[in-house]
């Protein structure tokens, strides 16, 4: 049942990216491409799935359970750190440079596009590097505790 | 000194994806207590918890099957990338780093993190943001 309703949410979250059009890099880049012939549909995007999104959270914020009975996984680190800062400047500069970010690069599979699985692969390798600098980095903490 | 393309202007498919995205977002959060975030919910199987993989693989599931079915019906191919291969893998590599080091992408910081007012999101999604124009200035008007 927990799954399946995963599942689901999943075709209508593909969907949504494929009407919107945020699953065609065109439509990305004209969206970025402010000093272009700029194309700004994408606010109308962004602005229809916040407001459906706030009404729903502020709805749901006192729940101690899911619908599903599962516990509610929300964030609470409210600190603005330099990971937060860098990790976002980085991400941005992958996305301006091929108009696809996580969700659209595996719908784009989803097509049988040869260049979303490159984007995939890559993606997937910076991901796991990260995981393995993260790592890297807290056996290095704990060596300096140690001693 | 702005110019809008309003050929290509499309406000009503693009409201109606994104009442889509956000009420995939809401229905992950009231029924399965979770974060639309993609990144999260992908980079999650890279560092493995028990009973913690199963619903990100039925995720990623939900995602690819409505293009395979939208392309195997002949309804659409899907969109064409741009640039060369390698400038793709280098996108990859950043999204795929920059997302994790960040903690969230366009979904899980744009939409949802936006969406419950929650300042980590709302300083993540204006530093994306001014990359993502910066980058797209830098490819199409300097070099």
């Amino acid at each position: 049942m927990k799954n399946l309703s995963v599942f689901l949410i999943a075709c209508l979250f593909s969907l949504g990216l494929c009407i919107s059009g945020l699953v065609a890099p065109r439509k990305v880049l004209a969206f970025l491409d402010l000093l272009g012939a700029w194309d700004p549909s994408l606010i109308f995007t962004m602005g229809g799935g916040l407001v459906v999104a706030a009404v729903s959270y502020f709805a749901t914020r006192n729940r101690a359970a899911s619908l599903l009975g599962e516990p509610m996984q929300i964030p609470s680190n409210s600190t603005i750190d330099a990971r937060l800062i860098g990790g976002s400047l980085l991400f941005g500069a992958g996305w301006g440079l091929a108009g696809v970010c996580p969700g659209p690069a595996i719908v784009n599979l989803g097509f049988l596009s040869g260049p979303a699985a490159v984007f995939v692969v890559a993606m997937m390798i910076g991901m796991a590097l990260y995981e393995l600098s993260n790592r890297v980095a807290a056996a290095r903490r704990s060596i300096t505790v140690d001693a | 000194m702005l110019t809008i393309d309003w050929t290509n202007f499309t406000p009503l498919p693009a409201l109606l994806g994104g009442v889509l995205i956000g009420g995939a977002a809401a229905a992950l959060l009231l029924l399965n207590g979770r974060i639309l975030g993609v990144s999260g919910i992908v980079g999650g199987l890279l560092a493995p918890r028990d009973g913690d993989t199963s619903w990100r693989l039925w995720f990623i599931a939900g995602l690819v099957v409505p293009p395979l079915l939208l392309g195997l019906t002949g309804v659409t191919d899907g969109p064409r990338f741009y640039g060369s291969l390698w400038i793709i893998a280098l996108a990859g590599l950043l999204v795929g780093f920059g997302s994790r080091m960040g903690s969230g992408c366009t979904s899980g910081h744009g939409i949802c993190g936006m969406a419950r007012l929650s300042k980590r999101s709302i300083a993540a999604t204006c530093c994306f943001m001014l990359t993502g124009f910066a980058t797209v200035y830098l490819m199409r008007h300097v070099f």
